[in-house]
Order: C-alpha cells, then structure tokens, then sequence
C-alpha cells in the first residue's frame, strides 16, 4: 500500500511486517523514530508475539540481541555512530558467531567532534567485522532492504547492516509503497536457525579457538561473504519478481553504457547526482554513476564490469580514512586492478555538509576537465583551516580546534543552510 | 518540480507543517518529499524545513536553495535569519503575521518580488481561535493554498486529518479554512487597488 | 527576654530566607559575587529544570573551592544546550566526555591532579539519567569502588529527553514515553523495573550520598557544599522536572518538584558510608495524585475512565518511600 510516511517509520514498519520475535532498543539519533515505531507496536498488541526490550545501552541492545538470536528467536536493533562504536565488541562477536541479527544503521558521523548529522564513517568502521552491509538509495530501497536482509542473513547465518542515510533519509516523508504480511510472509519463511540454544538437543557456542582452527573459522565466514555474492541478486530478483520493483543487488549503473566519466557512490546522495548527471548528459557530457548497494560483500566484479570501459572513475565519498583518503576509493581501487583509467577520491558531505547539485557538476567539470587533484575534500573552506594551522604555528596552547573553527565559523542558527 | 521552505522555531510545528504539506500533494496523486533541517531537540531554536513536489519521482536530496514558495511561522526571524535567500523573482511569500510587510520591515525586501505573490495572514491568532493553542502550522497551508493553488484547500484539510485526531483535527480545518478565505481576500483587495 | 527559634520554609521565593538570615548562611545565588557558572544564553527550555540545578550546584560547588572546579560531563541535554555552537555557557573547565564514561573521565582528571599535586582543584562529573543510571552505570560503579576524588551528579528528569523523550531505568512506573507508550494493557512505563541510583551509591559505602531537587535551593546548595568538604567518591542525586517530556507547564517545574517530595515520591535526604545520616521531613503530607495530575506522562491515569488501580499502585510505592525513609513524623504519619 502506499503511504507518505517518514522513513523512520516505514522502517519500522516493514521490520514489523518481517515478524521479528525480539526487537531491543537503545535511543541514539537519529534512529529512534524507528524504535520508537516498533515499541508502539509491540506495546499496543499489532506486533505480536514480540518482546521489545529497552536496554542500558548499545553494548547491551547487541548483546541481547546475541542472546535472543542464540536461543532461536528472529532478532532486531538499530543504532547508528557512537552507538555503533560502543557495541563493537558485540558487533564482531554476532558476526564471529554466525547469527542472522538484522540491524539497521541511520548513519551519522562518528566524535570528536560530536555531531549528529550524516556521513557513513559509522558502519564503514565496521566494513571488516564480517557484517553484510547493504545500502539504500530511498527510503523504500531502505525498506525493501530489511526484508532482504533477514531472508539473507538467515539464508547464510550472517548478520546484517542495513544501513541508511540518518536525517536525510530517516527524516525524510516521502512515499513508499508497504508490502501487505501475505506478501512478505511468502517471501520470508521463519527463521529456522543453523544452530541454537535448545535443552532438547544441548550445544555449546563460543568456544575458544587457537591458531590450530582459528584461521579456517575465519576462512568460513570470508567464504560466506562470497556466497553471499551470489545470493544478493537472486533474492534482489526474487524481490522484484515479488513486489513489482527493483530494490537491493549488488551494484546499480545509472547512464553508464556509453560513459566517460563514471561517478561511483552509495546511499540517498545516488539521487542528487542522478539529477546532475541528467543535467550534464542533456549538455552532451557523456557521464554516468554506479550506486553501490551492496558495500559488503564488495562486489569487485560487478564494480570492474560496470567501470572498465570508462576513461575516469570519480568515487565521492561520504568516509575517509584518516590521513591515507578515501575507504571506497580504495575498493574500487582493487576492483580496477590493472585497468588503466584517471581515479578521483572526492570526499563530501562528512558531518551533514550539504551536498549541492551545483558543488556537484563543478566537481565533475573539474574531473573531466583535468583539473580535479587526486584527492579532494569538497566544499572545503580553506579559510578556517588555514588560519587553524597559522594558530597552531604561533603559540603551543592554541586551545582545542573543534571550539576554535567555530568561533571562526561565526553563528550557524542565522544561515539557511 | 516545486520546491517550498519554510522558516520558524523548535515547537513550533515546522517539520509537521512540511510533511503535512506532501501529505496534501500525496493526496493530489503527487510524489512529495519533506525533511528537517535542525539539531538536537530544542524549543525556540530556529527550524528550517523543506518540502519538494512533483509529478515524477523525486531523486534530489540538497536543501532547498531556490525555493518557489517561502513560508515563515515566525516573524522574529526575518532580521535574523536570511529568509529570502534564493527565493525565485515570481516566488510566493507567506509570512505568519498581522502585520503587513511594511509594517515587519521588509517592505523593499519583498518589492524584489511580485505583487499579489506575498500575502501575511494572522495564522497565530487563528489558531489560537480555533485551537486555543499558539500553534499556526496548519493554518499557513490553508493560507498558501489560497495564495498559490499550488495544493488544493481540500488537500491540506485531508492532511490535518491524517495527521490530527478528533477535535485538534476538525478545529485544525476550520482554523485552516480561515486562513484560506483571509489571504483570498487579501490578494482581492490587492488586485482592486 | 527569651528567643524562640522559628523555622523558615522556602515557599515561593528566596527573599524570606535570604533577607532574614546571616550573610554566610544566604544561599549563593543570592550573592552577586556568584560564579554564573552556567552562564545565560545557553538554550535550555523555558523552564528546564536541569539548567536551574546545573546552576545553583556547580555555582556552589565554585564558592566553597575558591572557583577552581573542573567539570566532565556527559552526552545530553545539558552538554548540548550548554554549548550549542560556536559558544560555550561555561564559565569554568569544562569538557565533553562520551555518553557514557563521564565518571571515568572524571576520574582521568582526578589523577591528573593527584599526580600534579593540585589538591586545590576538585573534579565534578555530571550527567542525566540516561548517562549515568544506564549507559554509564559501570563506569559510575567503578569510580564508586575505587573511592576516586570525584563528586558525581545526576540530574534526573527521568527519561532520554535530548533524543526525544525515551524510557531510561530513571523512568517511573506508568509514565508515558517514546518508547513506553500509553497504549495496550498496561499503558506507560512497566512496574517492577527501575532503579534507584541513590541506594546503589549507597551499597558503594563511599563517604557521600545526597539526594536534593530544585525546589529546595538552599537545601542544593548545602548538599554540594558538603560534598565539596570531602574527599573520595561522593553522589549527588537531583531531582529536575522537564516540562517537555513530562508534559508539565513550563511554569510549574519547582513546583512539581516540591510535590515530588511532599508526596514521598522522591525521598530527600543524606547518606554517608551506606548509612542514611539525614532526611527532609514532608511538611504537609499530599497523595499522589497532587503531583500526576500536572504531567501529561500521566494523563492517561486520569479522566474517563482513568486508571484508578494504578495511581493506587504509586500511591503504595510513594507510602512506601515514607516508611523506608522515615520521612513522616509519627503524628502525621
């Protein structure tokens, strides 16, 4: 059915249609509208038979969730930056253990500084744990997902990241089409779990592994990943064939079949530079994007496939790693080994900047023009950051940096964005 | 594809007021997307939100730029806050206000803009009529639906009553309605002079 | 001629108390000298009851330590009204730790110092309910164990209020939240979960617990003043209504507090080393309803037809608080 709804709660709403049995809940912007949904649910006696647990803290919504999946039940949590981080440990430990947890991810920037606006460096900290990570383009992509996920991840025993743009995709009302139980039902069997927690047949998980099996236990969960290379686009078809549409798969070319200039991204950006890209093409450029839905497992054929033929590949980035460039760049980069063509690391949109059309097509002008520098961080403002480093220069005790460069910022409240 | 922005405070209603916008276009059979542009919760702090309407489906994510309609719930921000940035040259303007543009000082600033596009409406005092409770967000859209037709009265009643229950709802439309049949009015009386 | 001594009762205003009483025995924000710690501007809620004890403790605690305080503060309301940038409201060091280890950053800074041999500066650490009775629980527990030079501060309104009004183990019985809906058989927040933080800091035996709320400004102030004169870890509980995420009138924010207390709901009083060493008294003894009525988290026990059974289970929980903690004098009792 067609709703105009807000992310968040379509999200909410599709989890419920999935028929998870323990769903745990720490509050984190900017994924609480999604908890919050699902509590309402629970509480209100629609989602039924579910225990909706209000945990401590993110360590704990992880670890309960561990628990609930070890002992047979279809689990469920969400969180997104510190929140990510505090659980950790939980996180490689779900992975390590083989169980199917489907979490979704309203991505935010990770502190310091404290912010809460969007960029990906929270689930790209996690890209090696073992995790899947999926990405959605829409808030019905971000929807659609879920449902794959929990088919996916309990197809393989992998958990799951579902990860969407937080604010600008879980804030966001827009329409989204909900699929009616009937429909999901027939495309979700329940969860018939690999291993559990059950006194009629007594098994003991987590035990401790030496270097005599630790590196086959390892290889098993990389061989998974690339099983589930495979089985991302036949449940994406299925999908599809299933619900009228297509959401999920490994990669997404847009205009790419005759293209000089790719652009590779992923998440709600894919939109705005579609619009540029229609604008550019319309001009005559002959440019193209590749949206990446499945970030994990890396699909470095399908990537290869879709760039080889380009003369430039521009992957814009909403991550970087620290002091080396780009995370995704980097993939890509293995993906086109070999392959001779200009590479451009355009880092944007870290901490909720903005990310404009106009900033947009300058940058890919520049690319194509052969003036773009390997490495660039968009919309920079130099300014600021020079006199940051003057200050540095000067006197010792230049004070902290976060606080310095927003005296230099001036008042935000008063700019329109 | 239409692009709206609207100006006010935290508590305020802004974010409803926006998605109970798209929720009217949704109405329309429309593709409409609305999103927040703010911080943590905080009462008082200004709040911009953006609405996008089309008839094919929407893929931009920026902010609102260049808006074609502006609305602002709260008149205290137009010396603090730079409203008018970007707003199209035959742009609409509402302004929650009893007063008149003159009158909120920024007479020369909507001169760059085209008459009978800008309207004030008193949507405070409506809504404290109708609802005893300072909240105008759904009044302003009964307001902008008679200065532009750009949604449908009708529409933006629809979306009160998707949004609010019971007596909140129905005193809600009516509050809306008001507004409606104010700026009809006033844009009438525009055009006779 | 004879004295009777008579006892002065803050009611609506501070001047009573202050005009009346010796100038050291005036509280500190009566003092134009006070340290405005928390300095104007920030952007609280009208009526935040957090601003209000934010103030009136770290200002005494500035007073009685000659202003040499550092603060560590966790994730939250007060962390993010307080320094909504580029400005600070901070008139003294201040640093943001994460959610949930501002008790160990506190601890961090207490080392510090110790090693510096700067015995004269003295450490505060402070956080919501969230950060403090849940997500910061261990690291809280552990700076308790360890009796680490830091006072401690929960300011509690009894739910995540910054992310929106969601259910922490702060929050009581039958209130509504995000995430506690008043919805279904048992609306609001379940009975039989919570915990109290005050008797777990107790069970710590460290030299110091206290719990106070913004209606008692001077009986605040005395608290942190105390605990400023001890050393090792100490803990300090205060009650502070949010009228946003209580529903309340923005207005009513000391008042309800002082119904907190007056109807056995929140027990004031004083501990040292797991033994309870003082108590405020309920002056005029009011049900419970006194104090729910007021709060839209409450509505839904109200009304027609109400939830008479459960107002009548807070009622017991509240009768309960006056028994433990003595908080009656028999004849009213």
């Amino acid at each position: 059915m067609l709703k105009q709804i807000e992310g968040s709660r379509a999200v909410a709403e599709a989890v419920a249609l999935c028929r998870p049995e323990v769903i745990c809940a720490y509050p984190i912007s900017p994924q609480t509208h999604i908890v919050e949904g699902l509590g309402e649910l629970v509480k209100s006696g629609q989602l039924t038979p579910c225990e909706f647990v209000n945990v401590e803290s993110e360590f704990a919504a992880m670890s309960v969730a561990i628990g609930a999946s070890a002992a047979g039940a279809r689990s469920y949590t969400a969180t997104a930056s510190q929140g990510l981080l505090f659980m950790a440990e939980a996180v490689y430990n779900a992975s390590g253990l083989g169980l199917p947890i489907v979490m979704t991810v309203a991505n935010r920037a990770i502190g310091a500084p404290i912010n809460i606006w969007n960029d990906h460096s929270d689930s790209m900290s996690q890209r090696d744990c073992g995790w899947l990570q999926l990405f959605a383009e829409t808030n019905q992509e971000a929807a659609d997902l879920h449902l794959q996920a929990f088919r996916l991840g309990e197809e393989l025993s992998m958990p799951v990241m579902v990860c969407m743009d937080g604010f600008i995709l879980t804030h966001a009302v827009e329409r989204v089409d909900i699929p009616a139980q009937a429909e999901v039902d027939a495309f979700l069997p329940p969860y018939e779990p690999r291993q559990v927690l059950d006194p009629d047949e007594p098994v003991s998980i987590g035990a401790m592994v030496g270097p005599e099996a630790f590196m086959e236990v390892r290889y098993l969960a990389h061989a998974k990943q690339t099983m589930a290379l495979e089985r991302i686009p036949v449940i994406a078809q299925e999908f599809e064939e299933r619900f009228g549409r297509a959401s999920g798969g490994l990669v997404r070319p847009y205009r790419c079949e005759d293209a000089e200039t790719i652009v590779v991204a992923l998440g709600s950006v894919l939109g705005t530079i579609k619009d540029t890209v229609d604008d550019m093409r319309a001009a005559g450029i002959r440019i193209g994007v590749l949206g990446i839905q499945s970030y994990r497992p890396f699909p470095l054929a399908a990537v290869r496939a879709a760039l080889q033929e380009a003369r430039r590949v521009v992957v814009l980035e909403k991550s970087f790693s620290v002091g080396l460039g780009g995370i995704v760049s980097t993939d890509v980069r293995l993906a086109l080994s070999g392959i001779q063509l200009q590479g451009y690391t355009v880092i944007a949109g870290l901490g909720g900047r903005a990310i404009t059309k106009a900033s947009l097509a300058r940058t890919f002008a520049d690319a194509i023009a052969g003036q773009l520098q390997p490495l660039t961080f968009m919309d920079l403002d130099w300014r600021i950051v020079n006199r940051q480093l003057e200050r540095e220069r000067q006197t010792r005790r230049s004070g902290p940096i976060a606080e310095n460069l927003l005296r230099d910022v001036g008042t935000v409240a008063a700019k329109v964005h | 594809m239409l692009q709206i922005r609207l100006h006010g405070r935290g508590g305020q209603g802004v974010v409803t007021a926006a998605e109970m916008l798209s929720l009217a276009a949704f109405e329309q059979g429309r593709h409409a997307q609305a999103f927040p542009s703010f911080g943590s919760e905080r009462t008082g702090a200004p709040v911009v939100a953006f609405c996008r309407i089309s008839d094919e489906p929407i893929r931009l994510r920026e902010p609102v730029l260049q808006p074609d309609v502006l609305i602002v719930q709260d008149p205290t921000l137009l010396h603090q806050v730079d409203v008018f940035q970007g707003l199209k040259e035959d742009g609409y303007v509402l302004i929650n206000s009893k007063r008149g543009f003159e009158e909120l000082g920024v007479g020369e600033v909507s001169r760059r803009f085209r008459p009978g596009y800008l309207a004030t409406v008193p949507a405070t005092e409506i809504a404290m009529r109708h609802l005893g409770r300072p909240l105008p967000n759904a009044v302003l859209l009964g307001g902008l639906a008679a200065l532009s037709g750009l949604v449908t009265l009708a529409a933006v009643q629809h979306a009160i009553r998707h949004t609010f229950s019971g007596k909140v709802a129905a005193a809600n439309e009516a509050a809306a309605a008001e507004a409606f049949d104010f700026v009809t009015r006033e844009l009438q009386e525009l055009k006779a002079c | 001629m004879g004295t009777q001594p008579l006892k002065f009762y803050q009611t609506g205003t501070f001047t009573v108390g202050n005009r009346l009483l010796a100038p050291e025995q005036r509280s500190v924000q009566a003092s134009v000298d006070r340290s405005n710690s928390l300095n104007s501007g920030h952007r609280a809620c009208q009526g935040c009851g957090e601003a209000l004890g934010a103030r009136y403790a770290v200002d005494a605690a500035m007073r009685v330590t000659d202003r040499r305080v550092i603060a560590a503060n966790a994730t939250g309301c007060l962390e993010v009204f307080s320094t909504p940038y580029p400005e600070t409201s901070w008139q003294l060091p201040w640093i943001h730790s994460l959610f949930g280890n501002a008790a160990a950053v506190g601890t961090g800074i207490a080392a510090a110092l110790k090693v510096k041999g700067r015995r004269d500066v003295r450490v505060i650490a402070q956080g919501g309910d969230g950060g403090t009775t849940d997500i910061g629980f261990g690291c809280l527990s552990g700076m308790f164990e360890r009796n680490d030079d830091v006072l401690y501060i929960c300011y509690d309104n009894e739910a995540y209020m910054n992310t929106g009004v969601q259910r922490s183990s702060a929050t009581p019985a039958a209130a509504r939240t995000a995430t506690t809906m008043a919805v279904g058989a048992e609306p609001g927040a379940t009975f039989g979960q919570g915990k109290n933080l005050p008797l777990i800091a107790m069970a710590h035996e460290i030299p110091y617990v206290a719990t106070a709320t913004v209606a008692d400004l001077r009986d605040l102030e005395a608290k942190v003043e105390k605990a400023m004169t001890l050393r090792g870890a100490r803990y300090l509980h205060v009650l502070v209504p949010c009228p946003l995420g209580w529903g309340a009138a923005s207005n009513d924010t000391i008042r309800l507090a002082r119904l907190a207390r007056e109807t056995g709901i929140f027990p004031v009083f004083e501990a040292e080393r797991g033994e309870v060493t003082a108590v405020t008294k309920i002056r005029h003894h009011l049900p419970v309803q006194e104090y729910l009525k007021p709060q839209k988290r409450f509505a839904h026990l109200f009304g027609d037809p109400g939830r008479p059974e459960v107002v009548a289970r807070i009622q017991l929980d509240a009768d309960r608080n006056i028994r433990r903690f003595g908080l009656l004098d028999e004849v009213e009792a």
